[in-house]
């Protein structure tokens, strides 16, 4: 097992290291920069295409009207989750570990949910007439359909955006000012005045600005679970077979949770490797990480298997066929595959080794994501499949290139926006991380001290 | 849809019937004098297709041609349904298919209207499910928890393809309702064009409507007169008739059937059970020999 952070390691150092990630990554970073711009190129012109012929050409038809825009909508709400849970709920719990990483994490929420944000618009027919869904006072007096789920959803979504996006400038704050102060003059030295907001790092500032912090984290925590709650009755507040369980609220937010660790492990070793953080994101934090990843893991099967065991039991034949048709029907190796990776392969994650084994971490964190991605799918798509209607069964389709291009280029947009934040704005928490190395080289000498004493 | 309609109509939106929330078992509740509703004989049903074809015509359906229709973009609101007796897992070919024209159901506790994000699809007064074309944003939503799957997207823009309509076709569309742009949901209205220009006349002439003043498009075609439209409210309309001697009433869940010799109720309506109340009425085919 490598090292964790040094205690006797320099405040200087730390801010000379962080600093160095905003002007000299390696050179992977640029190819990574490249890559996502190509990908999110693909994504632009499918969905030009899309809009200027239609929906039609996503291959979607009747009875099959969603498909992989509203499965990876879910994946990218549900990936946001977890940027909450390290930097809110970890925050409360004094989890110390967390500092080096949550600010990623909170890039994470805040960059996902953008991405998921754009699968609302992309999925919709008429997409140039999207605002009708917002309600504004117009001369009509035409509100939107405050009973619609779907209308919860794009204000659950807008109001987590817009407080994760203030949760992540508010914890940002110190840091900026750090920013601001080592810089050469330039755009950026500007950007980094303006944001810090005159911090000097005064008692009272700090009295403040740990109050301000505190009251966001604690608004954002039922925030978080209430989103994904919502985005579940998207499908348990409809009546067809497969989505109409009460159990789906739960089992979104575990899967949420589980989504975002995965992906957190993912940017963690990225980040690591790339802007050289080795020093700073330690495998000790890595390993807390992959057990806590476990640990919500067992939570996502568990709830899995109350909502296979509620249908088995229920005696409503049309949901059962419904199972039925997910493990053996045409869908059956991606439910298959669905279950292996998001049950079987977290055991990876239990052995020892492995912990700490950045390849191996990184092959499971990668599986662990397909898996939840596939989970949203078998949500989504199988229902159409075999629904209450004879008419409707056995009705199978293929995504098209269009649809999976979209996707596929909005894996590219995320990515080009994560890193460009993290070259922009330090991706870890100095003054936190200061913090975390104060305490424990407080703890190491009252440990000498009482060593002394005793002898 | 306004704030203040949600917070008055609160109890009356998904969990009462409009006829059971009064507790009153018949049509006097009933917001207004029109209830239109239909009744299909599936034992004069022969298949033929005229119904739908006729439906195409009147509506001004695109016609999305051969690839497009096996890709499932089909724009056919109304279309004839198959199906076969099974025997013992084996299809009994000489009893001949069964044929079963299936349409918007016009549900009275609409899935589709609760779900749709702004209030494009909502209940007209008298008792039709509509469909606002220029509100349709495409979510989709409604198709998606609509369990008869009837509601049909506009997946390419149809108006400006070129074979949609080939010429003569261009010449017969119906100039009385819109040809639907592309991203729209539309769905089978029970020939709104028809029925509001039936209970317009009957408003000029100072009269209410009578039965036999408006005919559905399909209900015209049908050469079997398999298909009657009408006034659920009207006692002596043909469709009121035969839901009566059916004994199937708007509000109810499951249909009784007489299991006894001669087997006189045949009326059902499709998938009670979820509660959507439909206003269609199905007649079965009467067999001569069981399977």
């Amino acid at each position: 097992m490598g090292k964790d952070i040094r205690e006797d390691i320099a405040w200087a150092q730390i801010n000379r290291d962080v600093l160095k990630s905003l002007e000299s990554p390696r050179k992977l970073y640029w190819v990574i920069i490249f890559a996502a711009m190509l990908v999110f190129s693909v994504g632009v012109g499918c969905e030009i295409y899309q809009y200027n012929t239609g929906m039609g050409v996503a291959n979607l038809d009747n009875p099959h009207v969603w498909g992989l825009y509203i499965a990876t909508f879910i994946f990218w709400i549900g990936m946001s989750h977890s940027g909450t849970l390290l930097s809110a709920i970890l925050h409360l719990m004094h989890a110390d570990w967390r500092k080096p990483i949550y600010r990623f994490a909170e890039a994470m929420t805040t960059f996902s949910l953008m991405t998921a944000g754009l699968f609302v618009m992309v999925h919709l027919g008429r997409l140039w007439q999207f605002y009708y869904a917002v309600p504004y006072p117009n001369e009509r007096w035409t509100w939107p359909n405050f009973q619609s789920p779907l209308l919860w959803d794009a204000m659950a979504i807008f109001t987590y955006l817009s407080s994760s996006v203030i949760f992540l400038y508010v914890g940002m704050i110190p840091d900026l000012a750090i920013c601001r102060d080592h810089l050469h003059p330039g755009w950026r030295k500007k950007l980094y005045t303006l944001l810090a907001l005159g911090w000097e790092g005064t008692d009272r500032q700090w009295r403040n600005f740990r109050m301000t912090y505190l009251t966001v984290a604690c608004f954002l925590i039922p925030l978080a679970v209430s989103v994904h709650s919502i985005v579940a009755s998207d499908f348990a507040m409809s009546q067809q077979p497969g989505w109409h369980v009460t159990s789906f609220p739960p089992y979104f937010v575990a899967g949420a949770l589980y989504s975002g660790c995965a992906a957190i492990i993912t940017l963690f070793i990225i980040l690591r490797y790339v802007f050289r953080f080795e020093e700073y994101m330690t495998l000790p934090i890595l390993k807390k990480t992959v057990r806590l990843t476990f640990a919500i893991a067992m939570v996502w099967t568990y709830l899995n298997c109350i909502e296979f065991a509620s249908v088995w039991y229920s005696h409503d034949q049309v949901a059962k066929d419904v199972l039925i048709q997910k493990a053996t029907g045409t869908y059956a190796p991606f439910w298959w595959a669905m279950i292996f990776c998001g049950s079987v392969v977290p055991f990876a994650m239990m052995v020892k080794k492995w912990q700490t084994n950045i390849p191996v971490m990184f092959a499971v964190s990668l599986l662990l994501n397909l898996g939840m991605w596939l989970e949203r799918w078998m949500i989504v798509s199988p229902t159409f499949s075999h629904g209450y209607y004879p008419w409707t069964w056995d009705h199978n389709q293929w995504p098209s290139m269009i649809q999976w291009g979209i996707v596929f280029g909005s894996f590219g947009w995320f990515t080009l926006l994560f890193m460009v934040f993290c070259k922009v704005f330090p991706s870890v928490s100095m003054y936190e991380v200061k913090e975390m190395v104060y305490h424990r080289s407080l703890e190491l000498k009252k440990k000498e001290l009482a060593a002394k004493g005793a002898n | 849809m306004s704030v203040s309609n949600l917070l008055e109509n609160w109890s009356k939106f998904r969990h009462t019937h409009p006829v059971e929330d009064k507790g009153v078992p018949d049509w006097e509740a009933y917001p207004s004098e029109i209830k239109w509703a239909m009744a299909i004989d599936l034992d004069a049903c022969t298949g033929c297709n005229a119904c739908s074809v006729a439906c195409y015509a009147e509506n001004n359906l695109p016609v999305v041609g051969k690839e497009k229709y096996s890709h499932g973009q089909a724009m056919h609101w109304m279309r004839i349904e198959r199906y076969w007796d099974e025997n013992d897992g084996q299809f009994v070919a000489d009893q001949g298919a069964r044929f079963l024209p299936m349409m918007c159901q016009q549900c009275e506790a609409a899935p589709c209207e609760t779900v749709c994000p702004v209030g494009a699809t909502n209940h007209t007064e008298d008792g039709l499910n509509s469909q606002i074309y220029n509100r349709c944003i495409g979510s989709r939503y409604c198709s998606a928890n609509c369990p008869y799957k009837v509601r049909y997207f506009n997946w390419y823009d149809y108006p400006s393809t070129k074979d949609v309509w080939p010429s003569p076709l261009n010449e017969q569309l119906n100039p009385d309702l819109t040809v639907r742009g592309k991203g729209v949901m539309e769905k089978c209205t029970f020939c709104k064009q028809r029925t509001y220009t039936a209970r317009n006349n009957a408003k000029t002439e100072g009269r209410e409507v009578k039965d036999g003043d408006v005919q559905t498009a399909c209900q015209e075609a049908c050469p079997a007169g398999a298909i009657s439209f009408g006034n659920l409210h009207d006692p002596e309309s043909r469709v009121a008739k035969q839901w009566q001697s059916q004994q199937v009433e708007l509000a109810k869940e499951k249909q009784e059937k007489d299991e006894k010799e001669g087997n006189r109720l045949r009326g059902y309506r499709i998938l009670e059970e979820l509660r959507p109340y439909p206003s269609v009425m199905y007649l079965e085919r009467v067999r001569e020999s069981a399977v």
